[in-house]
């Protein structure tokens, strides 16, 4: 029985780390001001980098920094579609997925002839445990460099009020263009702790909704590290035992069909978006352009 | 005599029309200067280069004797003026609700913690010393005699409060001229009075301050030195001692005002319009026992600091629906009982109203003028019929309103945010005069609007009790009050704390009862 607390804890924690990722690098963003959905393209397009990277270099680390580097360009595109030209950016956010979901398809199919998956990585080529650490460090930094630093205290302004940022005499496009270049690199982590560490390889559309997903539990833990950090360990665990559940005989005498346990963690985000949201508030400056007068 | 600011022919076009044409204009240090002048004269254009969000086209900005600004010296930013002595404050408050004081005061100018300093990483990723800040802001908030508590969030606190905290933010930026935009605009008259003492004692402390108003009153109160604005040009700078509200008025409008206007004597008054029995809101007791009325041809004024519960009455008049269960007593609107009434009836029985917030309850802001004239008519001829709107009634008709209350810009299609308060306060007149209402109430009916069009808004409130109507008016300027109202009532939390007809009170008397002061 000790062992399968034991276990289960730790799939959640593994299931929980690109949300954690995720959920860290959409809350910066998002405090700045800005929309940030592109976050499920973001972690795709590290899902494939990482994968591929790492099949050419066998080596887990090099993946990971490809694709915190391919975060990092995406990032700055969305960042400049919203920021510099003022797009929707919800518009600019599904564009992005959608971007990235034909991309990775397309260049898996030109580069492993396959349309579904890269090919396996060995074990040894992949992440142990590093990113679970990785990602509990960056909760805790995000939100000590939040409370405590002059930056995390531009970007807190810069979604709450940015006009009296602006009239403190700091821009405040630099500090949103900072606050989506980092959500980009964590994303662009998230997307590598599925492709190498959680799996073993990338396929087709493996982030299936963890980015909003990892949204939600910014919302559910209302635009702070530590309780959005919970949140995603919330929803790693109904993760976790939706996979232990698989194949489980809860009643009668057939096991349910895995397609309705698979459901679970989706519908837990459903009610707790529904349920428990309603108390939470955004930045106030959240999705609104910033032009200087 | 050295001067802290001194404009030389600054010149500021925006799409080819001039906002500033050849400004000059000199500010002696440690004094308080005035710049008055209507909406749209350019005044706020003038402040905004000084403080560096625009640039000028021509002409030269001179701080402390020292060529600043101007062509050949452009500011790029405000952190130039910041870091030149000059602050701002605004008319809209810079500061984030839900951050706590200390953080909006230090923002921008985060002291670092010492013992951080020789970390190899920039000062902006290093922890921020609030303790310092803090025990700095005490010192300053001491010597100027501004007592303000750094903890709470800033939404918690009144709108005089947030002013302090402005104005500390500019001292603890260590600025030494400071712009304030149509400061009492939002507050109290207590508040103001104690703005005007903090005023007074920076000044004596050696800062200079412009202020930015329409408030002639204030200007006489409370400058050393002013300087009118019209259309983009100086027209006039006066020793404080040498002028007076008549003498700036003329100069501000450019003709003769009539600042105080007595309506005719009473007409016959006509039947009731409104009436309140004994009314009272809920457990909080947001509003006591009122017994009031409203008759026809008269002009009823309700007056009171804001907040004492004349809000909550303007919204059980207008959505008695939203009260229905905590409302006691009986209130009848123009002979109807109006617990049986919906908005919209009232509406279409003949009220019309000039809501307090003309931004959030009065006007499509980012629509053109043209749209805002519809609403609450939508649903009459000639505006629409069987449910099709008629965009050619609507033109016709925005096009007639527009003319008869000289509405500037003159284009039904103007996005209705850029006009000037005054033009979307006349704007929402002529919607509501456009079938002359039989009971108008009007809230704030003149609040941050200028000389020109409180004359014209006045002049409209007295011609519809003369055509009849009853008014009901509630504004927080007691000379509104005092001017137009046959019958003044005082409100302080909730109840009517006094009552006195045509020339039976005085400001003085008004202002203790608004305070709470039972008998005098």
């Amino acid at each position: 029985m000790d062992d399968s607390i034991l276990q289960m804890i730790n799939s959640t924690l593994r299931v929980s780390t690109p949300l954690l990722f995720a959920a860290i690098g959409g809350m910066i963003s998002e405090r700045s001001g800005v929309i940030n959905i592109a976050l499920e393209g973001i972690m795709l397009c590290g899902a494939f980098t990482a994968a591929a990277v790492s099949l050419a270099t066998q080596s887990a680390p090099a993946g990971a920094a490809a694709a915190v580097l391919c975060g990092l360009l995406v990032a700055a595109a969305y960042a400049f579609f919203v920021i510099e030209i003022r797009a929707d950016q919800i518009v600019a956010g599904i564009a992005v997925n959608m971007f990235a979901a034909g991309a990775t398809a397309f260049l898996c199919k030109i580069l492993y002839q396959s349309s579904t998956s890269t090919p396996s990585l060995a074990l040894e080529y992949r992440f142990q445990s590093a990113p679970v650490w990785m990602a509990g460090g960056v909760v805790i930094l995000a939100w000590a460099w939040m409370k405590y630093s002059p930056l995390g205290l531009w970007v807190r302004f810069a979604g709450e009020h940015p006009e009296a940022l602006d009239s403190a005499g700091i821009g405040v496009k630099r500090v949103r263009w900072f606050a989506v270049l980092l959500s980009g690199v964590l994303s662009g982590m998230a997307g590598a702790s599925l492709s190498i560490f959680l799996a073993s390889s990338f396929t087709r559309n493996m982030t299936s909704g963890r980015g909003f997903m990892a949204l939600a539990a910014m919302i559910f833990g209302k635009w702070k590290p530590i309780p959005a950090a919970l949140a995603c360990l919330f929803f790693g665990f109904s993760d976790a035992l939706q996979i232990r559940l698989q194949g489980v005989v809860l009643w009668g005498s057939e096991p349910v069909p895995v397609q309705f346990i698979q459901i679970l963690p989706y519908l837990v985000t459903i009610l707790v978006l529904a349920g428990v949201v309603g108390q939470s508030r955004a930045p106030k400056a959240l999705g609104l352009p910033f032009r200087s007068s | 005599m050295s001067f802290a600011v001194e404009f030389k022919a600054l010149t500021k076009t925006f799409n080819g029309v001039a906002a500033n044409a050849g400004i000059s204009l000199k500010v002696k240090k440690g004094s308080i200067h005035a710049i008055v002048g209507e909406n749209g004269a350019g005044k706020s254009t003038a402040m905004k280069m000084l403080y560096g969000t625009y640039q000028p086209d021509s002409g030269e900005i001179w701080v402390d004797g020292k060529l600043w600004g101007g062509r050949s010296k452009p500011w790029s930013s405000p952190s130039d003026a910041i870091h030149c002595g000059i602050g701002m404050v605004h008319q809209h408050f810079m500061l984030a609700g839900t951050h706590t004081v200390l953080d909006n005061i230090l923002l921008g100018v985060e002291p670092i913690r010492k013992e951080w300093k020789y970390l190899p990483i920039p000062n902006f990723l290093k922890g921020i010393d609030r303790t310092r800040a803090a025990k700095r802001l005490k010192e300053i908030s001491q010597q100027y005699g501004m007592a303000v508590d750094l903890k709470p969030s800033v939404e918690t606190l009144s709108v005089g409060l947030q002013q302090r905290i402005e104005i500390l933010k500019l001292l603890y930026r260590e600025a030494s001229i400071l712009i304030l935009d149509e400061p009492t605009a939002v507050l109290t008259p207590q508040e103001t009075s104690e703005l005007f003492l903090h005023l007074r004692k920076l000044r004596d402390e050696g800062k200079t301050i412009l202020i930015i108003t329409h408030k002639l009153k204030e200007v006489t109160s409370l400058a050393d030195r002013v300087t009118v604005f019209r259309g983009g040009r100086v027209v006039g700078e006066r020793e404080i001692q040498e002028t007076n509200e008549e003498d700036l008025a003329t100069l501000m409008v450019g003709r003769k005002v009539n600042l105080h206007r007595e309506p005719p004597p009473l007409p016959a008054l006509r039947k009731p319009v409104l009436t309140l029995k004994n009314v009272s809101l809920g457990t909080v007791r947001k509003l006591r026992n009122l017994n009031l009325q409203v008759r026809g041809g008269e002009i009823v004024g309700i007056s009171g600091v804001e907040g004492n519960g004349q809000s909550e009455l303007l919204d059980l008049l207008i959505h008695p629906q939203h009260y229905s269960k905590i409302l006691s007593g009986e209130i009848e609107i123009l002979g109807r009982p109006s617990n049986a009434l919906t908005t919209r009836e009232i509406k279409s029985s003949g009220v019309g109203v000039i809501p307090e917030d003309r931004h959030k309850e009065g006007l499509l802001l980012d629509r053109p003028v043209r749209e805002s004239f519809l609403l609450g008519l939508h649903r009459n001829a000639p505006f629409s019929r069987r449910g099709i709107v008629s965009e050619e009634a609507i033109d016709k008709n925005a096009k007639k309103a527009i003319r008869e209350y000289d509405i500037r810009p003159a284009h039904a299609y103007a996005r209705c945010g850029a006009l000037s308060g005054g033009n979307q306060q006349k704007w929402i007149i002529a919607r509501e005069f456009h079938q002359t209402p039989e009971l108008l109430i009007a809230a704030q009916p003149t609040r941050g609007v200028d000389v020109g069009a409180i004359e014209f808004i006045h002049q409209k409130i007295i011609d519809a009790r003369m055509a009849g109507s009853g008014v009901l008016l509630v504004s927080s300027e007691l000379d509104e009050i005092l001017d137009l109202s046959d019958r003044i009532l005082v409100f302080y939390e909730g109840e009517i704390v006094g009552e006195f007809n045509r020339g039976e009170a005085s400001e003085k008397v008004l202002g203790l009862r608004m305070g709470g002061a039972a008998d005098l």
